[in-house]
């Protein structure tokens, strides 16, 4: 059963198509990228799913649903999370704050409750720590649980965004550029940490890089687009050798070093 | 999985919880204790002021809840204050006073032959401002930033204008005179701390989370669940409710009602005592309201002519508020914290404070230590 | 209602929509570049209605003058404002600059009222400004014109300004893109203090001329019209020059032909402008010129 389906999703920003008739499957469990020079719609399509923007035409489905134009809060709430290509983590609240954040949507206690510090409310809010501080240290993030995110070192602000996408239990993950402002030893670890959550959530992880080498190595399935409509798709191998890829990427030599 | 606290920690937590219960408790008895006192043995001037104190610092909490923790620069407080002390007003006077005032036009049926104990119409007066607040949060909060600023503007205006027109309902800008007085330290303090309470527990909930992530990042708390709609349009609401609370006691306070007390000048007052208290900051708002009463009563010599030795220093009116206005710039270019930043009193935090002096003195004494072998690297 | 009473609110209403018109550019220009509603400007609009008085009522300058004075020290204030209490915030989170300019307003306010005294003063009206005539049966005040050609000719002389020179462009260009222009080597900072130097002028000259047709001045008297103003650019597409002149237009027939036809709205007739603002705010933001700027994520 497909978990997600595009559909000649196409989107135009006036005059400007920045997605053209792009049409794909992922498959739950999946882990699959989407790669592409810059500016060839990667994010645009992240959007389009996660519902920031509405597809001109087309439609999307999430676990047979349509989620075509539906606000992202609601589609988070069916279980699409997402994290941002500049990192957007909530500077006013702590690393635990930030993924009990993440954890809001599921609450079920009114505000009410929440006001009057009745019981019902401090229960839950008990049970949402202690999960939170567990997938905190499932991701080996556990002793920062109480710094400020701008103090972390870069990687680990990434980690906690993941993090914080995860508390929303989703069952598709959307990571826009993990990698960016990465070393390779940075990028590496990252790669390793993303096959982690693979395996130990219930996951399907569609992955945006622009960086190839950094996909090349763990994801069985790689999409390329280049101005909006996808020039090719397959395992890494084919890819590598594709001559439209080859031309879409020439003068960013980034993937020859493999 | 889970971290499994010893048995001692779980009861070292729960003692350090009940142990921060008991001083606040004490401190809240002894705080009523002197409510007591002060109400009974305090000249009116002063307990005038105790009374603007808890009646600003209400204004102060729900302002920092839309502003300092949801980030929505809303301008509409007066407005909400207008409904609600208008509403108190009208139920509480007599039928006598309610048919001295309004003598150029009858008051409407429905209220003029009515008079209401303090409590519910102070509640009708929260709630009919809260039913404001949601009327016009649920359009106005889908702005950003200084639209929303001047779209709630343009509402409170909007109120005061119908406040100002409205002749057989508000006495138009007549104004309502004679109203009785119920305001004590025990009404304004009592909800000042009820505000405080609510507040502060929302804030420290989940919702009061998302509300930060509301603020810090819309997109971002969107893409996690958050209906923004929603969490602001709660923020506003309850925001609304405790000011027109604060409108009713505000009032049945200073017994008159002129309508153009309720200008935006009383929101742009609100939003300098919330910035200097500390936007984020509860604690912060509180003790800036209270200041801020103080310091203007006390600064009230000034406006009137004075002399220093020989000079004699003409009185200059308005001169206080200039005061305040340079202060709240300089605040804002220079100190964007405020006073308290963004934290909270707390006991643990008082008390840290004691140890960090006693910690001053002791190392002054002790030779460096050297640090651990192997001190393991992030 | 008959034709001549009709014209002559028409009249009234195109001067009142130029003096918002005038004010409303300022607005308009200074978010088009730095995307904040300047709260102060309307209070600087009541600044040159009063350095005009005082240069007429004190200093008993002749009024032409006191006028071009009025203008040269609002635009002084103008730019001291914006060093002092925006450009230092221009890299730190946005509501910081809204509450800057919310201080300013205040501050300026406060001191009018210490300095200028609350109590309104009377504006001494140039007596040739003063003369009434008959135009085709309609009564006229000859300020009415004066003010709808000021705007006008003050308005054709901005456009031209801004597309034909080279500031101008650079203008344009900063209120597309910020950055952008900054990296191409235009001196955004001067720019920035030209906008808000040109904006400054226009309130004042808005204020002279406001004190003209209500000769009435207190220090809250740029409040209202500053709102207004802002309705008036908000109307008309935000950022547009044009757009404010539109908006401005349409808001003054607008306010003054309720008032025509229903005179027992009278009372009301400031709600009008934000009713006029909310609807506009919820069905059309960009307003009649103005274009969509979505976010970037």
């Amino acid at each position: 059963m497909t978990i997600l389906l595009l559909d000649n999703v196409v989107k135009r920003f006036g005059g400007l198509v920045a997605v053209n008739n792009f049409s794909t499957q992922l498959q739950p469990g999946e882990l699959c990228a989407l790669i592409g020079p810059n500016g060839s719609g990667k994010t645009t399509i992240f959007n389009l799913i996660s519902g920031i923007y509405e597809p001109t035409s087309g439609k999307i489905y999430f676990d047979g649903l349509d989620i075509t134009g539906k606000r992202p809060d609601v589609i988070a709430g069916l279980g699409v999370a997402r994290t941002f290509q500049n990192i957007r983590l909530f500077k006013g609240l702590d690393v635990l704050g930030n993924v009990l954040v993440g954890q809001h949507l599921r609450v079920h206690s009114d505000p009410f409750s929440a006001m009057f510090g009745l019981p019902n409310y401090t229960r839950e809010e008990r049970m949402m720590r202690e999960k939170g501080m567990e997938l905190l240290e499932a991701l080996n993030l556990a002793h920062l649980a109480h710094e400020e995110p701008s103090s972390l070192p870069y990687g680990q602000q990434r980690k906690l965004e993941i993090a914080r996408a995860l508390a929303t239990e989703p069952r598709l993950l959307l990571l826009d550029e993990p990698a960016a402002g990465m070393n390779r030893t940075e990028s590496q670890e990252l790669m390793d940490f993303i096959l982690h959550i693979l395996d130990t959530f219930e996951l399907t992880i569609f992955l945006i890089e622009h960086q190839m080498r950094v996909v090349m190595s763990i994801c069985p399935r790689i999409i390329v687009i280049d101005h909006g409509v996808i020039i090719a798709e397959g395992a890494p191998a084919d890819i590598q050798n594709d001559q439209r890829v080859i031309e879409a990427y020439l003068g960013v030599g980034d993937y020859a070093s493999g | 999985m889970t971290t499994i606290q010893t048995q001692e920690q779980r009861g070292e937590r729960r003692f350090g919880l009940t142990h921060n219960r008991i001083l606040t408790v004490a401190s809240l008895i002894l705080f009523i204790g002197f409510l007591i006192w002060a109400q009974n043995n305090l000249d009116p001037y002063k307990l005038r002021i105790l009374n603007l104190c808890a009646i600003y610092a209400i204004f102060a909490v729900t302002f920092n809840l839309i502003f300092g923790f949801t980030g929505q620069l809303s301008l509409g407080h007066a407005g909400f204050a207008a409904v609600g002390a208008y509403t108190a007003a009208l139920l509480t006077m007599s039928v006598a006073q309610k048919q001295a005032n309004f003598f150029l036009e009858p008051l409407v049926p429905l209220l003029a032959n009515v008079e209401w104990p303090f409590l519910p119409a102070i509640l009708v007066g929260g709630v009919l401002a809260a039913l404001t607040g949601l009327l016009i949060g649920w359009p106005a909060l889908r702005l950003r930033g200084d639209y929303l600023a001047i779209a709630t503007l343009g509402f409170s205006e909007i109120i005061r204008v119908i406040c100002v027109n409205w002749q057989n309902v508000t006495n138009g800008s007549l104004g309502l005179k004679g109203i009785p007085g119920h305001t004590n330290l025990y009404w304004s303090w009592g909800w000042a701390i009820i505000t405080i309470f609510v507040v502060k527990k929302l804030v420290d909930s989940s919702y009061g989370r998302a509300l930060k992530a509301i603020r810090d990042d819309e997109i971002a708390a969107e893409a996690l669940g958050i209906h923004l709609a929603r969490h602001k349009i709660l923020a506003f609401t309850l925001s609304s409710f405790f000011v027109g609370v604060g409108g009713a006691l505000l009032a049945n306070l200073i017994s008159t009602i002129d309508p153009k007390v309720f200008m935006f000048f009383l929101a742009y007052q609100i939003v300098g005592i919330t910035v200097m208290g500390g936007m984020g900051s509860l604690t912060g708002s509180v003790v800036a309201a209270v200041l801020y009463t103080v310091f203007l009563e006390v600064l009230r010599p000034i406006e009137s002519p004075f002399s220093i030795g020989p000079i004699n220093v003409p009185g200059i009116p308005g001169m206080r508020m200039v005061l305040f206005s340079i202060l709240l710039l300089l605040v804002i270019l220079f100190y964007q914290k405020g006073l308290f930043g963004g934290k909270e009193f707390s006991w643990d935090g008082l008390f840290a404070i004691g140890g960090k002096i006693r910690a001053r003195f002791a190392r002054a004494s002790v030779p460096p230590a050297t640090p651990p072998a192997n001190l393991k690297e992030e | 209602m008959s034709f001549s009473l009709f014209m002559q609110h028409l009249a009234n209403g195109v001067s009142l929509g130029s003096l918002y018109a005038l004010i409303a550019i300022g607005y308009t220009m200074v978010y088009g570049i730095l995307r904040l509603i300047n709260f102060a400007h309307g209070d600087i609009v009541m600044v040159g209605a009063y350095v005009a008085f005082y240069g007429i009522a004190m200093f008993l300058l002749p009024w032409w003058i006191s006028f071009p004075l009025a203008i040269v020290l609002t635009i002084l204030l103008g730019v001291i404002i914006e060093r002092a209490a925006y450009k230092p915030l221009r890299e730190v989170p946005r509501f910081q600059l809204f509450t800057s300019a919310v201080a300013v307003s205040f501050l300026l306010e406060n001191l009018a009222i210490v300095v200028f005294s609350g109590r309104p003063k009377a504006f001494p009206r140039p007596p040739f400004m003063d003369q009434t005539f008959t135009l085709g049966g309609v009564r006229i005040v000859s300020y009415t014109p004066l003010i709808i050609i000021s705007a006008l000719l003050l308005f054709g002389l901005l456009t031209l300004f801004i597309h034909r020179t080279k500031v101008g462009m650079a203008m344009r260009a900063l209120s597309k893109d910020i950055e952008t222009t900054g990296l191409m080597g235009v001196d955004t900072d001067r720019v920035i203090m030209l906008a808000f130097a040109i904006g400054s002028a226009l309130a004042a000259v808005g204020g002279v001329l406001w004190a003209i047709k209500f000769p009435q001045i207190n220090p809250l008297m740029g409040v209202l019209p500053g709102l207004k103003a802002f309705i008036a650019a908000v109307l008309g597409g935000i950022g547009n020059i044009t757009g404010a002149m539109i908006g401005g237009f349409l808001l003054g027939i607008v306010e003054i032909m309720i008032v025509a036809f229903f005179p027992d709205l009278a009372g009301y007739r400031d709600a009008f402008a934000y009713t006029i603002l909310i609807l506009v705010l919820l069905f059309r933001p960009t307003g009649i010129m103005g274009e969509v700027e979505p976010e970037k994520v």
